[in-house]
């Protein structure tokens, strides 16, 4: 039998389990909202969210490969492009695009335009400085920790903060090749 | 249906919700993590009760209520509606759904104890780990029942088992 291809983030979307977004905005906002109340400091919240988001990509990165299909990436353009076409795909049921590529090739921007998240969502002033999507930017840079790539996401544009569009900037810090947990000599 | 996310987007949100209450800011205080995770449930639920109740006309009574939340309301939430719903006519009502969604996909370790039947709300002093993180993750649709029935004229207290 021929080897399966890599499916389309269409696909795999197609037969994955879907629910009602209404409900994840919603779930989401509210633990958004119950963490500002808990912690107070907006710069809490942001790194919070980064925390649980970091926790969810390393274990979603594993259903991501299984579903996916996708072989090892060549490079960091393909991994990003990955991320953009498939992931996204697969669990927000949104395509984001890739742009703005540095010359080595390590650094590039995800840009999402639509966004399940932040649906009907609007920050009020007490506000400033919050990172509503932080849990994605964690989300991925947990994910790509797992195959051995060190990331830093950082946001480049946020919709709620009154730009057009989503801007996620990924830089590749370090490529770390896959350890053996038992070294030969001890 | 409108727009949808996978259903991995959403049991992730609520297992990290669930660990980072319970494991970190309330490690030692399951009671004040309960709480805060039901507060969660509660606000959704009311929002979400606004939504789905918009052009209809208001409630006639409770059971109307309690009727709507198993059908409509759960089937919008789960795909399913409330398999069993049972009432001593005198304000208490029992809502069974036979397949959660939310913890169908949890696993059990079989050598912890089954699910108690004991009728009050105690915890009894045994109860397993693994119980107990199984009945903090029910605090959430719990406060989604609350607060959907409180957005629809009813105040209640209600809690979650497993069975």
């Amino acid at each position: 039998m021929a080897p399966v291809g890599p499916r389309s983030g269409d696909a795999i979307f197609a037969n994955v389990e879907r629910v009602n977004a209404e409900l994840f905005t919603l779930t989401y906002g509210a633990i958004v909202r119950q963490l500002l109340t808990d912690l107070e400091e907006v710069e809490e919240v942001n790194k919070q969210l980064d925390q649980m988001g970091y926790n969810i990509g390393i274990r979603l990165i594993d259903e991501f490969l299984a579903k996916s299909n996708v072989s090892r990436c060549v490079d960091f353009k393909e991994t990003a492009e990955v991320i953009a076409k498939v992931g996204f795909k697969m669990f927000l049921g949104v395509t984001a695009s890739v742009t703005n590529w540095d010359a080595d090739g390590t650094c590039c921007s995800i840009v999402l335009e639509d966004n399940p998240l932040v649906d009907f969502v609007e920050l009020p002033d007490t506000c400033q400085g919050l990172y509503y999507c932080n849990i994605l930017s964690g989300v991925i840079r947990g994910a790509l920790e797992m195959v051995s790539m060190k990331t830093e996401v950082t946001w480049a544009k946020d919709m709620l903060r009154g730009d057009d569009v989503f801007e996620l900037q990924v830089k590749l810090l370090k490529q770390v090749p896959e350890e053996y947990p038992y070294k030969d000599d001890e | 249906m409108g727009r949808e996310v996978s259903e991995s987007c959403v049991d992730s949100v609520l297992t990290e919700m669930v660990s980072s209450y319970c494991n970190g800011f309330y490690a030692n205080k399951p009671e004040l993590a309960a709480r805060r995770i039901e507060a969660i449930g509660y606000q959704v639920g009311h929002q979400l009760s606004e939504r789905y109740t918009m052009e209809r006309p208001r409630f006639s009574d409770h059971l109307e209520a309690i009727k709507f939340i198993c059908k409509d309301f759960w089937s919008e939430l789960f795909k399913k509606q409330i398999d069993n719903l049972k009432t001593n006519h005198r304000g208490t009502f029992v809502l069974q759904d036979n397949k959660f969604r939310w913890i169908s996909h949890m696993s059990i370790d079989p050598s912890s104890e089954n699910g108690s039947t004991v009728e009050d709300n105690s915890v009894p002093a045994g109860e397993s780990k693994a119980a107990q993180a199984t009945s903090m993750h029910l605090y959430f649709p719990c406060g989604i029942i609350r607060g959907a029935l409180s957005n629809l004229g009813i105040p209640c207290a209600g809690f979650c088992r497993y069975i």
